[in-house]
C-alpha cells in the first residue's frame, strides 16, 4: 500500500527530508482521493499560519495593516448613477410632490384592500389571511371575477389608499401587485419562497401592536421609490412596546420580508423571533398611475434580455 | 357527368384526403364545405351533387350552395348569399333559398347557423370580460433565479441586518426611555458618535415615534427593564441576566422597587391576555 511505501522512504531517509510521495501514481481510487484531501487541508493551514505570520510581522514593523477583503458582488457592482445618497436635495424635493407625500405627511392613514386572483387555492387564502392581520388596517375582498379597473374607483369612494392583489399559479401565489390609490404607483412583483407561520419553526404568535418598519439597501432611485410604497402600508406611529418589527430587505433586487419580535438583552445584543409569514419579492414592473396594465405608463420594466445581461448590475 | 354513387364508392371505400379518423370512433371529414362534419353518404360535399352549406367569416354568416348544372364549372361552384345579422331573418333566408331542397340538408343549415350564432354570441361576451394574459415562464430563467434568490438570501445576513438596524436605532434613541441599559454602555456610545444624529434615509417611518411616548406612564429613573405587555415568549424574555447585571451599579432602595415593579408586570400582562 502506499502508506508502507511512505513509511520505507521516510525510514531511508535520515535527514527527515521525505520525497513527496506521488498522489496521481496511486491506483486505488478512493485511497488516492483521501490523500489529496489530506494534502489539501495540509495546504490550507499552512496558508492560514502564513498569513497570521504576515499580519503579526507587519503590526510589529509598524507598517500599516491592509486588510484584505475578499471581492463579493455587492462590492463589484455596477455603479447606477441613480445611486441616491442619504441628503440629496434633488430626491428630497421630489419626495415632497410625490405621490406618496399625503402618507409622509401625516395626511392620510394606510387602509388596505387585499385581494386575489379568481378562484385562489388554499394556500393563497391562508397568506392573505396571515397578510391581513399583519397589516393594520386591512380588508380581504374575495375575488369573484371583479375588474379591477372597476374595483378601484369603489375602493377610492370607501377612502382606501392600497390595492394589494396576490396572483396565483399552479395553486402558489407567485404574484404581488401593489397599487397606491389615490392616483399611485403600480408595482408588480414576483412572489417566491413564500412561508406561512405554521411552517416556520417555532414561529411565535403575531400581537396587534403597530410594528415597526425596516427598510434596507434600497439605494437608487427606484429602489427609493419602490421603499417609500412599501413603507407607506404601514401605519405611522409604531408602537415600540409591542416590539413588532417588519424588514424590507433588498439584496441583489430581491427584497426579502421578514417579520420579527426583538428584545433587547443588552446595548449591543438582540434577540430575535420570527412571527408570521416570510417571502421575497422582485420587481418586475412599476407603472405611473394606478392598476392600467395595457395603457398605463411604465416607469420601470424588467426586461429580461436587456437587462439580465451582467452578474453585478442591480436596480434597486 | 356526376355519378355521385360512383363517387361515394370510391370515397368511402378506398381513398378520401379529407377522411379522418379518430382512435375508435367514427369518421370525420375535413372538408370545409362540410355541413356536418361527419364522412356520411348524405354529408360529403363531394359525393353530392347538390348540397349546402352555412359558414362564417369575420363574425358574418354565409349560406353556401351547390348545385348540379354547375358542376362543371368549379369556379363558379359554390353561390355565396350573406345571411342577415338578425336570427330570425336568417332562418327565413335559408328557407327561401333552399326551398324545394331536401329536409336533411335544410335541417342540418339551420343547426348549424344556430351552434355558429351562439358561439358568436360568446366571444362578443368574453371580449368585454377581462382577459388573462398567459405570460410563458422560461424554465431556465426561473432556475437561475431561485438559485439567484438563495445566493442573495446567504449574502443577505438578514438577522444580523435587522439587529444592527435595530441596536442603531436605539443609540440614536427612537426608543426613548423604553430601554435603560446601564449607563457605561451608553457612554461608549455618546463617545463614539454624536447625540441625536438624523437617521439619514427618508423612507423609514420612525421619524415619529414623539406621538406614542405617552404609552407608559413611569418613571423613567426606576424602570430598569420594561416589557409590560406581551410576554407571549416568556421563555426568551431574560430579565434575569441584565438586571442581576445591573444589580451592583444601582443603589439598593432602587433595586426593591424594581422587583415590586416586576410583579405588577406579569399581573398586568395576565389581565391584558384575559381581556
Amino acid at each position: 500500500m502506499a502508506s508502507t511505501r511512505h513509511m520505507d522512504a521516510r525510514m531511508d531517509d535520515p535527514d527527515n527530508l521525505v520525497p513527496k510521495p506521488n498522489i496521481s501514481e496511486i491506483k486505488n481510487k478512493m485511497f488516492r482521493q483521501e490523500m489529496y484531501r489530506k494534502m489539501k487541508m495540509e495546504k490550507k493551514k499552512m496558508k492560514i499560519k502564513e498569513k497570521k505570520k504576515k499580519m503579526k510581522e507587519a503590526k510589529a514593523s509598524g507598517e500599516k495593516v491592509v486588510k484584505q477583503t475578499p471581492k463579493t458582488i455587492e462590492s463589484m457592482r455596477i455603479p447606477d448613477e441613480t445611486m441616491v445618497s442619504a441628503e440629496d436635495e434633488e430626491v428630497r424635493l421630489d419626495e415632497a410632490i410625490d405621490e406618496m407625500a399625503g402618507y409622509f405627511n401625516m395626511e392620510t392613514t394606510p387602509k388596505i384592500l387585499l385581494t386575489t386572483c379568481d378562484r385562489p387555492g388554499a394556500r393563497t387564502n391562508k397568506l392573505c389571511k396571515e397578510i391581513k392581520r399583519l397589516l393594520p388596517n386591512t380588508t380581504l375582498l374575495y375575488r369573484r371575477g371583479l375588474d379591477l379597473k372597476k374595483v378601484i374607483p369603489q375602493a377610492l369612494s370607501r377612502e382606501y389608499t392600497d390595492l394589494i392583489v396576490i396572483n396565483e399559479d399552479k395553486k402558489m401565489p407567485n404574484g404581488l401587485v401593489l397599487s397606491h390609490l389615490p392616483d399611485g404607483p403600480t408595482a408588480h412583483f414576483k412572489l417566491s419562497n413564500v412561508r406561512l407561520t405554521n411552517e416556520i419553526k417555532n414561529a411565535g404568535e403575531m400581537t396587534g401592536h403597530k410594528p415597526e418598519v425596516i427598510l434596507n439597501n434600497f439605494n437608487t432611485r427606484l429602489g427609493h421609490s419602490v421603499g417609500r410604497m412599501l413603507a407607506s402600508m404601514f401605519p405611522h406611529d409604531p408602537n415600540f412596546h409591542g416590539r413588532r418589527v417588519v424588514t424590507f430587505h433588498n439584496q441583489r433586487d430581491f427584497v426579502f420580508f421578514r417579520h420579527h419580535r426583538y428584545i433587547f438583552r443588552s446595548a449591543q445584543r438582540v434577540g430575535l423571533q420570527e412571527l408570521g409569514p416570510r417571502f421575497t419579492l422582485k420587481l418586475r414592473t412599476l407603472q405611473k398611475g394606478t392598476f392600467d396594465s395595457k395603457y398605463g405608463e411604465y416607469e420601470f420594466v424588467h426586461k429580461r434580455h436587456q437587462m439580465d445581461t451582467s452578474r453585478r448590475k442591480f436596480f434597486l | 357527368m356526376q355519378h355521385d354513387d360512383v363517387i361515394w364508392s370510391i370515397i368511402n371505400g378506398s381513398f378520401c384526403s379529407f377522411k379522418t379518423r379518430a382512435k375508435n370512433t367514427q369518421k370525420f371529414c375535413r372538408n370545409e364545405f362540410n355541413l356536418t362534419g361527419l364522412c356520411n353518404r348524405s354529408s360529403c360535399p363531394l359525393a353530392n351533387s347538390q348540397y349546402a352549406t352555412i359558414r362564417e367569416e369575420n363574425g358574418v354568416c354565409f349560406l353556401y350552395m351547390k348545385v348540379v348544372e354547375r358542376a362543371a364549372f368549379p369556379r363558379r361552384l359554390w353561390e355565396k348569399v350573406k345571411l342577415s345579422r338578425s336570427y330570425e331573418k336568417a332562418l327565413k333566408q335559408i328557407d327561401e333559398n333552399l326551398v324545394y331542397w331536401p329536409k336533411y340538408v335544410k335541417h342540418k343549415c339551420k343547426q348549424r347557423f344556430t351552434k355558429i350564432t351562439q358561439y358568436l354570441i360568446r366571444i362578443r361576451k368574453l371580449t368585454l370580460k377581462r382577459q388573462k394574459k398567459l405570460v410563458p415562464l422560461s424554465r431556465k430563467v426561473e432556475r437561475r433565479e431561485r438559485r439567484r434568490e438563495e445566493k442573495a438570501l446567504v449574502a443577505a445576513q438578514l438577522d444580523n441586518a435587522i439587529e444592527k438596524e435595530l441596536l442603531e436605532r436605539l443609540k440614536q434613541g427612537t426608543y426613548k426611555d423604553i430601554y435603560n441599559f446601564p449607563q457605561k454602555a451608553f457612554e461608549n456610545v455618546v463617545e463614539g458618535e454624536e447625540v441625536d444624529v438624523e437617521s439619514g434615509s427618508e423612507e423609514e417611518d420612525e421619524g415619529e415615534p414623539e406621538s406614542e411616548s405617552e404609552m407608559e406612564e413611569e418613571s423613567d429613573m426606576d424602570r430598569l427593564q420594561g416589557d409590560s405587555d406581551s410576554s407571549e415568549e416568556s421563555s426568551e424574555d431574560d430579565q434575569r441576566p441584565s438586571t442581576s447585571r445591573a444589580k451592583p451599579r444601582k443603589p439598593r432602595r432602587k433595586v426593591e422597587i424594581e422587583y415590586e415593579h416586576e410583579t405588577e408586570d406579569l399581573s398586568r400582562t395576565k389581565l391584558k391576555t384575559k381581556t
